[in-house]
């Protein structure tokens, strides 16, 4: 019952990242903020998804939404990438233009 | 299949990548190779098509292991349909390229040189994912592939370099990947609830109200990359900043993806029900009307058409939430003539706007009637594509349309009927902007510096528009096609 409360509690507290992401993503706005709301946004998506997984000790986790969650990560990981370089190629013809 | 010969489904994936990869690496001869793997995925597509017509629906599973637990290609008519017409489109809008990157510089963007080079690779990258998406049988791997879409759709949208480009670009990528998150929450709730990610899996699954919350996140998320209206904020700056070639790509190609995956649930059902059905139909209204609204107050050509895109797509909405007497049996027939001819019109509308602001050196609407040279063949071109999506016959447009409104009829829904009519009227207004400033056109006397009235370039969208017409006088082989292997069931 413990054991059970517990992933519940992480599956809340997964959604609750997901959703101050979501407020970051929607409101900041400066684009480096976005970015990081949007990677809060992951980290709780993937959060939620493991703590479904969770089973109580002698059975073991469902290794299914493991291998979402992995995959989310790669692709937020490599978006990411693009996301910066797209902000300091912006951030220079900006700064090129203002003076 | 062989283990030795693979099997074109395969092939349809990474003949693209593969041909990506080697563009990318040998950026000199990447229009060649570009081409070379356009037209050999084209080829894969044709013997494709031969198995789908003589057996209906093919499933292939990737390394002997099938479904539930391995992954599974399919393809069925709808699926042919659509990757014909992604490879169609591609090669024209690959011809098209060729001759939009063979100058030598653009003024305050990238040098052509680096944009011809990178053109291909991502042009072939978003080939890859179409096809994947087309071809996935698991709401896992339609992930991926949105996934794939996504990232060679920002590459292509950023491709001009400008800042107005990067600013569009970066607005799209935030949408874009919050609609994935969004998407990928979805999937893993209902993988949670019915164990199972393949959608044959979802056919058997008792409807909930946790499912339907699942369905709810990936709608939201699907309608997010598919701009559907109020999520449509990106859409219009991020395509009408575009460099041409990459422009017609994404609005005719990119937004279709998401429009696909929503058929493919629908077809997989339980789909949320008729309350989620009506939603969509209403804001489709919205796009409908907010779009040509927008479109008949955009003061650059490039804009306009944009708009266009997300008035389109709304209707699109409209199409897929009422256009029948069975409901989605019936009406995913026309969302998928309109999907169709939308694809074509635009990819074809697009080439010849970018034609015409390169020949007149801008695209505001208001000066379009008047330069030292006139590209007749280009605005011919956007006329006919005109033509299909204000829907007048023969058009494939007008295909679409019909069906759209027949089963709304057939179907009472009369208020669905209005809001397709309300649309063409708005459609005839905004592109009657742009066409008459066509057909009033004053040659101003200037010093011509050399012979640039007809060229190469102006053949890829007069081919598109034309067939976008052309196709229209198909629709019956088309329409015979979409049914093979019966998707949504037997035919009613």
């Amino acid at each position: 019952m413990i054991a059970l409360s517990q992933a519940t509690i992480y599956g809340l507290a997964g959604l609750a990242v997901f959703g101050l992401g979501l407020m970051g993503v929607l409101g900041a706005a400066e684009r480096l903020r976005r970015l990081i709301a949007l990677n809060l946004c992951a980290a709780g998506a993937g959060m939620v998804l493991i703590a479904a997984a969770w089973r109580s000790p002698p059975a073991v986790p469902d290794p299914v939404p493991h291998a979402l969650v992995i995959t989310g990560i790669v692709v937020m990981v490599s978006a990411t990438a693009v996301a910066l370089a797209l902000i300091r190629r912006l951030h220079s013809l900006e700064t090129d233009t203002d003076d | 299949m062989t283990d030795v010969m693979p099997d074109p489904l395969t092939l349809a994936i990474l003949l693209p990548l593969f041909g990506a990869i080697a563009a990318f690496l040998l950026p000199r001869a990447a229009p060649a190779i570009g081409l070379g793997a356009v037209v050999a995925t084209a080829a894969a597509i044709a013997v494709l098509g031969h198995l789908v017509v003589q057996a209906g629906t093919i499933f292939v599973p990737l390394g002997g292991w099938g479904a539930p637990l391995g992954i599974e290609l399919r393809a069925d008519g709808l699926a042919l349909a659509m990757l014909g017409l992604t490879a169609l489109i591609a090669l024209g809008v690959g011809l098209g390229a060729l001759a939009a990157f063979a100058g030598e510089t653009e003024v305050g963007g990238q040098p052509m040189a680096r944009q011809r080079a990178f053109f291909w690779p991502l042009c072939l990258l978003l080939l890859t994912g179409m096809n994947g998406v087309y071809l996935s049988n698991d709401l896992f791997n339609l992930y991926v592939m949105l996934e794939v879409i996504s990232l060679a759709a920002v590459g292509l949208a950023v491709l001009g370099g400008t800042v107005a480009a990067l600013r569009a670009g970066l607005a799209y990528m935030y949408a874009s990947l919050l609609g994935a998150l969004m998407m990928l929450l979805g999937v893993g709730f209902v993988y949670l609830q019915t164990g199972r990610l393949d959608l044959a899996g979802l056919a058997g699954a008792p409807d909930s109200a946790a499912l339907s919350a699942a369905f709810g996140l990936m709608l939201v998320g699907l309608a997010l990359k598919t701009a559907l209206f109020p999520l449509h904020f990106w859409l219009p700056e991020a395509h009408a900043n575009a460099t041409a070639p990459a422009s017609a790509l994404l609005s005719a190609l990119v937004v279709k993806a998401g429009l696909y995956i929503l058929l493919r649930l629908a077809e997989a059902g339980p789909f949320p029900g008729e309350a989620i059905l009506t939603l969509m139909g209403v804001l489709g209204t919205g796009a409908v009307l907010w779009g040509g609204v927008q479109a008949l107050r955009a003061e650059r050509l490039k804009l306009l058409v944009a708009w266009s895109t997300v008035a389109q797509m709304g209707l699109i909405f409209v199409a897929l939430a009422r256009a029948g007497l069975e409901g989605l049996s019936d009406s995913w027939r026309a969302a998928a003539l309109l999907i169709l001819a939308h694809a074509v019109a635009k990819a074809g509308m697009f080439l010849a706007a970018g034609r015409i602001k390169d020949v007149i050196g801008h695209d505001r609407i208001s000066e379009l009637d008047r330069s030292a040279v006139r590209p007749a063949l280009a605005q011919l071109a956007f006329a006919l594509a005109a033509i299909s999506l204000i829907g007048l016959p023969p058009s494939l447009g007008f295909i679409g349309k019909w069906s759209l409104m027949e089963g709304a009829m057939m179907a009472g829904n009369w208020h669905w009927v209005a809001v397709t009519m309300a649309g063409t009227l708005l459609s005839v207004a905004y592109f009657t902007r742009a066409l008459t400033g066509f057909l009033r056109f004053d040659r101003v006397r200037a010093p011509l510096d050399e012979h640039r009235g007809w060229a190469l370039a102006d053949a890829p969208p007069v081919v598109l528009a034309g067939l976008a017409v052309g196709l229209g006088l198909a629709a019956g082989p088309i329409l015979a096609v979409l049914d093979l292997g019966t998707p949504f069931g037997a035919i009613p």
